[in-house]
């Protein structure tokens, strides 16, 4: 039985660690170290069952110097603000196909930077706000501090004052979650800036480079582009590694299209500054991937969005021996979200293997504090999450990529249904009519069952989720057809 | 003295120009939203009718045209002259100068849809109003316009044949959207206790606030032009009793749509109507009384008034005539959209309809108020935005019914709609990971029933 099972990894670990220890004494049931998506979710989740629970969530600040509240990465400095100056990208492009509905005003009309971003900063600071009234709500305890393990069933919490203190528990949830990756080469840190940054920056970024190619990038990118800025994106190789790439292309050719600049196969190698100022203006050296080329750019703010790293490096793992992976810094876990110590749980960004969404962690968490305190077994159900790139052109998307399909079920086996469409709303203002694209995968073998959903146009997210959830009931290629569309909308294509 | 091109009621007088129509009434909201997101828009702002119309009316041509290419391509041959029958194989066509085109065939499909009404009990109602077959061929904005109803019928249909679109609704929003005084005036309103009135007013709540003026429980007794060329209407207000009058720039009537079969001879070959609606008795095979002689969309009897589920039936039915197929149209569970100015979409039943055929102690409701992240530094009021998902409570809670209210909901139910073609239930749907941020995702999370009584309104992440 697992709880046999369990006892018996504890009693290893125990006597592993030399230490035994009377279950009653612990100053908490749970400890959860950091408080974003998947750790307050589980947090609160623990309180509705009567435990003890402290939430520690502490940022150490960017290199520029930023900060923010409690609420983790997805409220502070990524789905949300992301989302919402996307928002106002989208709202400048429907400034413009307004006149031609017959909307009338002036020619000109500029955007301001800083009425965009304090109404942003507004709404996600009430939001830190209300994530500390739901903790003190459910009676769970929260230390603006840093949590890191001392010794088996211990941490240590240093708050911003550097005074520190000692808590033990009976278990504990690392949700850690991630930080922008720095280039390692003269100039990053002190110059360029990441999305920590970005959300909360107190000037208008100006002509920006946008160094990278993952989701992050091309949003960023986007909404800037969106926002009537000059943009360029430095890509190393190839766009939206691991998303389908026939889509990842496309959205690649419409930004380019819509005024973003493209460097493809370059990367940077010095980051200079020129003049200094809000913003000042920084000289990038690049360097070829595919040659002995350099070139140079001259632009205000230089957005660094290569990757994130897992914050598991220095909260003392190896003091308690949770195990990571060396080179990534990520937790392997079990189905259970269970790393090889057996009171040691984590759920989110940081776990190996899994997608990195906060849907996903908050879903994770909460069914683990039902397994472990309220007799519960469902676990996690990581197979078909849809997502949603929030990209000028956003794109939504729910099982296998094109690729992914052809080398899991082979070529012959599988068929793809896809076609263009033009949005109604975008007829009158005569915008692009053969960009908007959906696709479906089918296995042939399985009855033609939907195993891939990929659509290109606005509002992909509200179009993806319902598809995410008839494929989760298994839906075929023939129910679809049955399905009748409503009309006129994009997702009836 | 309205027309229009090949192609019919959507892509001329109805989906087509009211979705772009209300269109322009969203990106008018989009405007103001804009300047709370950074954009510096000087004021004045104003709408210009003629721009937004010619835009508009270009397109629907374009459509016209393009269908006609196709009929070409395809080797069909199309007649632009008025259709009726001399005899069961028999069809007599007259070309607007009088010209007689005789065509025999061995299969007919009659497909003439339905136009709207007027109140003719109304004195000058046709003299003087409009109906939606003018509304969108204005050349000149309709200025002040008084839209009147019968009542909201699509809050009655919805249960029973899915729902048709609400045209009074519909367009008395995007009037108001671009800026026009109008008002709705309504003989009869929702009765209490129909679940059907619930989203009802949630929609015309939101139209309220938006700047939709409202008559409910009154009605026209006539309508006179003035020397100004305005029109006089004369209503009676059944609540207080008394007669009011107040002068409008345009009347328009929405009064229900009946099906053109009058002048299509249908009883010199036998083919059956409903004598009440006058639409054409069809079965499951969508075969009138007269074995070859077929009928589909608007003026099928017991059918939803939808443009896809037309589409649906007339290929599979062509399937069936000539393609070896048994495969007959499936009319349940269509979902539909209603586009006033917070739109409401649905596929299923109804509260109402799942607590009649299961009864109420059989099923449960989920609901929740929602904030949709963008209308949050928008500074907009979001209490109408609303979602409820009907499921039985055994039988692995399978889901009856969803309905949304709020932006895009036609995009957010499609999917969903495919869901419960599938025979999604309830845990089905809790084990599907929302999206973040999305509104769709708060249908993945719903979790509170109407029968806990608890607050439904959603709190954060």
């Amino acid at each position: 039985s697992v709880q046999a099972h369990k006892e018996e990894k504890s009693q290893k670990s125990m006597e592993m660690n030399g230490l035994t220890m009377a279950p009653d004494s612990y100053d908490y049931d749970l400890i959860v170290i950091g408080g974003g998506s998947g750790g307050l979710a589980a947090a609160k989740e623990a309180a509705k069952y009567e435990k003890k629970v402290m939430v520690l969530d502490f940022v150490k600040p960017t290199p520029q110097g930023s900060s923010w509240g409690l609420g983790g990465t997805c409220v502070n400095v990524g789905c949300i603000p992301k989302k919402l100056m996307h928002q106002a990208a989208l709202l400048g492009q429907a400034l413009q196909d307004s006149r031609k509905f017959g909307w009338q005003f002036t020619e000109e009309v500029k955007h301001n930077w800083m009425t965009m971003t304090e109404s942003v900063q507004n709404y996600i600071g009430s939001l830190n706000w209300g994530y500390r009234v739901a903790l003190r709500d459910n009676k769970v305890t929260y230390e603006n501090a840093y949590g890191e393990f001392v010794g088996p069933h211990t941490i240590k919490a240093t708050n911003k004052k550097g005074v520190e203190k000692l808590y033990t528990a009976e278990r504990f949830l690392i949700a850690t979650g991630e930080r922008p990756r720095y280039l390692g080469i003269p100039g990053d840190k002190e110059y360029c800036i990441s999305s920590d940054d970005l959300f909360s920056l107190p000037y208008c970024p100006g002509k920006t480079l946008v160094v990278g190619a993952s989701y992050v990038a091309l949003e960023c990118a986007g909404f800037l582009a969106g926002l009537g800025l000059d943009v360029t994106v430095m890509v190393r190789s190839i766009l939206l590694r691991g998303f389908d790439q026939d889509m990842a292309n496309k959205i690649g050719e419409y930004m380019k299209e819509h005024g973003v600049h493209f460097i493809r196969e370059f990367v940077p190698v010095k980051v200079e500054q020129v003049e200094e100022g809000t913003p000042g203006r920084l000289k990038v050296t690049a360097k070829s991937t595919t040659g002995n080329q350099i070139i140079e750019g001259e632009y205000n703010t230089v957005l660094l969005a290569i990757g994130r790293d897992p914050c598991t490096r220095k909260i003392g793992l190896d003091k308690v021996g949770v195990h990571i992976n060396e080179k990534t810094g990520k937790i392997p876990v079990n189905d259970e979200e269970q790393t090889n110590v057996p009171y040691v749980y984590a759920v989110g960004d940081i776990l190996q293997d899994k997608l990195e969404l906060t849907p996903v962690a908050i879903q994770a968490g909460r069914l683990l504090v039902r397994r472990l305190y309220a007799g519960a077994t469902t676990k996690c159900d990581y197979v078909n999450v849809p997502t949603t790139v929030f990209t000028p052109l956003e794109y939504g998307a729910c099982g296998y990529s094109e690729e992914a399909a052809v080398e899991k079920f082979g070529e012959e086996n599988i068929e793809v249904y896809h076609s263009h469409f033009w949005p109604l709303e975008w007829t009158v203002p005569s915008r692009d009519n053969n960009k908007c694209y959906a696709k479906i995968i089918c296995n042939i073998q399985d009855n033609e069952r939907v195993i891939g959903f990929h659509v290109l146009g606005p509002n992909a997210g509200e179009v993806t989720q319902g598809f995410a959830a008839a494929i989760k009931c298994g839906m075929t290629k023939e129910q679809l057809d049955s399905t009748i569309g409503i009309h006129p909308v994009c997702a009836e294509v | 003295g309205t027309s229009w091109g090949v192609g019919g009621t959507c892509v001329n007088v109805g989906c087509i120009p009211k979705k772009l129509m209300h269109q322009a009434a969203l990106l008018g909201t989009a405007l103001k939203d804009a300047q709370h997101y950074g954009w510096n828009i000087t004021q004045p702002i104003h709408h210009t009718w003629s721009v937004m119309a010619q835009g508009v009316q270009n397109y629907v041509k374009s459509l016209n045209w393009g269908h006609r290419v196709q009929l070409q391509d395809k080797k069909v041959k199309y007649f632009n002259v008025k259709g009726s029958f001399s005899d069961p194989h028999t069809v007599r066509g007259l070309t607007k100068a009088g010209k007689e085109t005789i065509v025999t065939a061995d299969s007919i499909v009659i497909a003439t849809g339905g136009r709207p009404k007027y109140p003719t009990h109304i004195a000058g109602a046709l003299e003087h109003g409009i109906t939606s077959d003018d509304l969108f061929w204005l050349k000149e904005s309709p200025g002040k316009t008084l839209l009147y109803c019968v009542y909201m019928e699509l809050f009655f249909s919805i249960s029973l044949t899915g729902a048709s679109p609400d045209v009074s609704l519909e367009c008395a929003g995007f009037l108001t959207g671009i800026g026009l005084d109008t008002t709705v005036m309504m003989r009869s309103t929702p009765l209490r206790g129909f679940d059907q009135a619930q989203m009802a007013s949630l929609v015309t709540e939101h139209m309220e606030s938006y700047g939709t003026k409202f008559l409910k429980r009154c009605f026209p007794t006539k309508v006179e032009k003035l020397e100004s060329n305005r029109l006089e209407v004369t209503w009676k207000n059944t609540d207080l009793g008394t007669e009011e009058t107040d002068s409008f720039d345009t009347v328009m009537w929405a009064v229900g749509r009946a099906p053109d079969t009058k002048t299509l001879n249908l009883e010199t070959v036998g083919v059956k109507t409903n004598s009440e609606t006058g639409k054409i008795i069809v079965d499951a095979s969508e075969a009138t009384s007269v074995p070859h002689i077929y009928a589909i969309g608007d003026i099928t009897e017991g059918r939803p008034e939808l443009t896809p589920t037309a589409i649906a039936a007339g290929k599979l039915l062509a399937h069936r005539l000539f393609g070896q197929s048994s495969e007959l149209m499936d009319y349940d569970n269509v979902p539909t959209t209603v586009f006033t100015p917070l739109e409401y979409g649905c596929v299923g039943l109804s509260e109402e309809a799942a607590v009649q055929c299961h009864g109420s102690d059989n099923i449960e409701v989920f609901h929740a108020y929602y904030k949709p992240l963008e209308f949050t530094v928008a500074e907009r009021d979001a209490t109408q935005c609303y979602m409820k998902m009907v499921c039985l409570r055994e039988r692995g809670q399978r889901i009856l019914g969803l309905h949304f209210i709020g932006p895009n909901a036609g995009e957010v139910i499609q999917g969903f709609a495919l869901g419960i073609k599938c025979g999604a239930t309830y845990p089905q749907l809790m084990k599907t990971v929302g999206i973040h941020p999305t509104c769709a995702e708060e249908v993945t999370k719903l979790h509170i029933t109407k029968r806990s009584g608890l607050d439904a309104t959603v709190t954060g992440c």
